[in-house]
């Protein structure tokens, strides 16, 4: 019983390391340490299209080797993060940025989260000082009832009429 | 009534939005070519015997442009109709055989026919990526000025054939093909 437990959590422990050798990638040599910075950004910011919610870093797909191909080449050729992004959106759109561009297509994306927080900031502001308007008028809502308040309600009440 | 109303619009509003999403293929990526000149390659055939093939050549008529490959199980999917299309004669296929060995490719055309007229062999995948593509099979359907006016991502299906590529092509021939 304790040796299968031991054998299970060795087993479980060992899980990550598996999963790194299975994700290793080919070895690219760059001219400087600042280049392969800008690989390493690069294919962490570029989306792999086959496997779409992977970056070009996670993916072991054909294309995402291509395209790793790719930006090594353009890197190692002394291009910027500029200019590989544009070369990849020209070929397959702002989709394969995980960080697209603000632009008309793309307003939706970047601003609604900011629109739809001022409107619920301006409905809750609008329901609350209802609510507060209604208990001004008529009090703090308790379960008794109170014959005053009957009252002034009845009179409220006659001169909107 | 009023206090239901606003949840109830509420979730009708994210029911409807939900049953959009559903329907949306998110494989569809909007290609960036439609409309733009499609890019420039200079590839040899795959049976190495004519000159390279460049887009140049086939200024002045409508062409499709095929992405496949012998690897790719769905080419096989929509051969039938390519084959149609070549008996029929209804417009200039050329092949992009891309990311494929010769041999395999020569193998695969001999079992299940060549629509072809023309056929590119891209080995290393690099026209692929001009071109935008990430998976096979793709069709392209380029004008007379070497304009992209569609891209059709996956295999094409009779219903793709008859609505939407073959009306394309009679626009942009102008009845005459």
């Amino acid at each position: 019983m304790c040796k299968s437990i031991i054998t299970a959590f060795l087993l479980t422990i060992s899980i990550p390391f598996f999963t790194l050798a299975h994700g290793q990638q080919e070895i690219f040599e760059f001219g400087t340490p600042e280049q392969e910075a800008i690989y390493q950004t690069m294919i962490k910011e570029l989306r792999c299209l086959v496997c779409q919610n992977q970056n070009l870093a996670d993916s072991n797909a054909g294309l995402a080797q291509d395209l790793r191909r790719k930006t090594h080449e353009m890197v190692v050729e002394g291009k910027s993060q500029g200019e590989i992004a544009k070369y990849m959106v020209d070929r397959y759109g702002e989709f394969v940025l995980y960080r697209p561009t603000v632009s008309k297509s793309t307003f939706i994306l970047w601003f609604s989260p900011f629109i739809l927080l001022a409107l619920l900031i301006f409905l809750s502001y609008h329901f609350i000082r209802k609510a507060r308007r209604r208990d001004e008028l008529f009090g703090t809502p308790s379960d008794e009832y109170d014959e005053d308040q009957l009252v002034r309600v009845k009179s409220l009440m006659q001169d909107k009429e | 009534m009023n206090r239901f109303l606003a949840p109830l619009g509420i979730f009708a509003t994210m029911v409807v939005l939900l049953a959009v999403g559903l329907t949306l293929n998110p494989r569809e990526i909007p290609s960036p070519f439609i409309g733009k000149p499609a890019p420039e390659f200079s590839l040899a055939e795959l049976d190495e015997k004519a000159a390279p093939i460049t887009p140049e050549a086939f200024r002045g008529e409508v062409w499709i442009m095929n992405v496949w490959a012998s690897w790719c199980v769905a080419c096989q999917q929509e051969h039938p109709l390519l084959m149609e299309m070549a008996d029929r004669n209804l417009i200039k296929l050329v092949g992009l055989n891309y990311k494929d060995k010769r041999n395999d490719a020569k193998k695969w055309l001999q079992r299940h026919g060549d629509p072809y007229g023309h056929i590119a062999f891209d080995e290393s995948g690099d026209v692929g990526i001009d071109y935008g593509v990430y998976g096979v099979p793709e069709t392209f359907v380029i004008d007379q000025d070497g304009i992209v006016q569609l891209k059709h991502i996956g295999p094409l299906t009779p219903d793709d054939l008859r609505d939407t590529i073959l009306p394309l092509i009679l626009t942009l021939t102008g009845g005459q093909s």
